[in-house]
């Protein structure tokens, strides 16, 4: 398992020189993340290296985190995340873009673009209703449920509501190229979330996806 | 836009294209790639429009082929695009020259620059 957590800048698209091909890219900023807390099977029933990303002023941190931070010999850092399954790191190891190589598959998560109160239309990707004739029924989302019986709307019924915000992963993207001077990743495709959002990017291990 | 973005596609603007705007009349000498063979094609004709911000920017180019109009649009940066060549500058009002689409015929040209 490698993993890395990363800032999101923005999408832009590459030339190949060859063949002219444009990729589009998502250009993420990631590490370097210094690994602060190791899990082992023994002492917490799961194997995970726990990493820290961005340097943060010391007054912003609680004196919990602070301390939970030396603990891991590292600075005050503004996140931290646990990767599953990571056996190969230790406390005070740090992990850069390097880990990564050009057409790794990986998958990204990352909280969505919040879209606010959504109809059915949006949110579920309900048909509309005809827009003429006297019709009222434009984006309405139509019959709920029957009569008396059963005289209550069933659990789960799609209706409006939030939408986005919310943890998503994109599967199966690769990895375009990196740039280590720079702690950049370039990922071939679109990841969740607005610009400047916090990514985890992960390797894909699932062999069987497209 | 970010810093970043911004240098990355820095990297890919190509330093040697002419500057020609809608109206101008271009041979653009697009490179195709058939198989193993490779071929240069040309396409002449007035470009309508110029459209995108840095590397990403593209551009319209129409002509009249066999009576039918044809129109096609390239990535202005793209490594594929050999050269192009400003036949003509256009003495025209606006920056897209959608009207065009509607004209044919006499109706259908711009006018030179002089």
């Amino acid at each position: 398992m490698k993993g890395i957590i990363g800032r999101k800048l923005g999408m832009t698209q590459l030339f190949d020189e060859e063949s002219g091909v444009v990729t589009p890219v998502t250009v993420i900023e990631a590490g370097p993340c210094p690994v602060v807390l190791v899990r082992t099977l023994e002492a917490d029933g799961y194997e995970a290296a726990q990493l820290a990303y961005e340097p943060v002023a010391e007054r912003k941190l609680s004196k919990g985190e602070l301390g939970h931070l030396k603990k891991g010999r590292t600075g005050p850092h503004r996140h931290l995340v646990e990767l599953r399954g990571v056996r190969e790191l230790a406390v005070g190891d740090s992990v850069t873009v390097e880990v990564f190589e050009p057409g790794d598959r990986v998958k990204v998560s990352g909280i969505s673009i919040g879209k606010g109160f959504a109809g059915t239309i949006k949110r579920h990707r309900f048909h509309r209703g005809p827009v003429s004739h006297g019709s009222h029924n434009v984006r309405k989302p139509g019959s709920i449920g029957a009569s008396a019986t059963p005289s209550r709307v069933f659990k789960g019924m799609k209706m409006a509501g939030r939408l986005g915000g919310k943890r998503v992963t994109q599967l199966g993207l690769r990895v375009h190229s990196i740039e280590p001077e720079r702690n950049l990743l370039l990922v071939r495709g679109a990841v969740p979330g607005p610009k400047n959002a916090m990514v985890e990017i992960r390797e894909d291990t699932n062999r069987g996806r497209a | 836009m970010s810093k970043v973005i911004e240098s990355l596609e820095q990297r890919q603007l190509r330093p040697d294209l002419p500057t020609f705007k809608a109206g101008d009349t271009v041979r653009v000498h697009f490179r195709v790639i058939e198989g193993q063979r490779q071929r240069i094609q040309v396409f002449e004709g007035i470009v309508i429009k110029r459209q995108g911000p840095g590397a990403r920017e593209t551009f319209t180019v129409r002509k009249q082929s066999f009576g039918v109009g044809v129109e096609r649009t390239f990535p202005l940066h793209s490594p594929k695009i050999d050269k192009i060549e400003v036949q003509a500058i256009g003495d025209v009002n606006r920056a897209k020259l959608y009207y065009l689409r509607g004209k044919v015929g006499k109706k259908a040209r711009v006018r030179e620059k002089r």
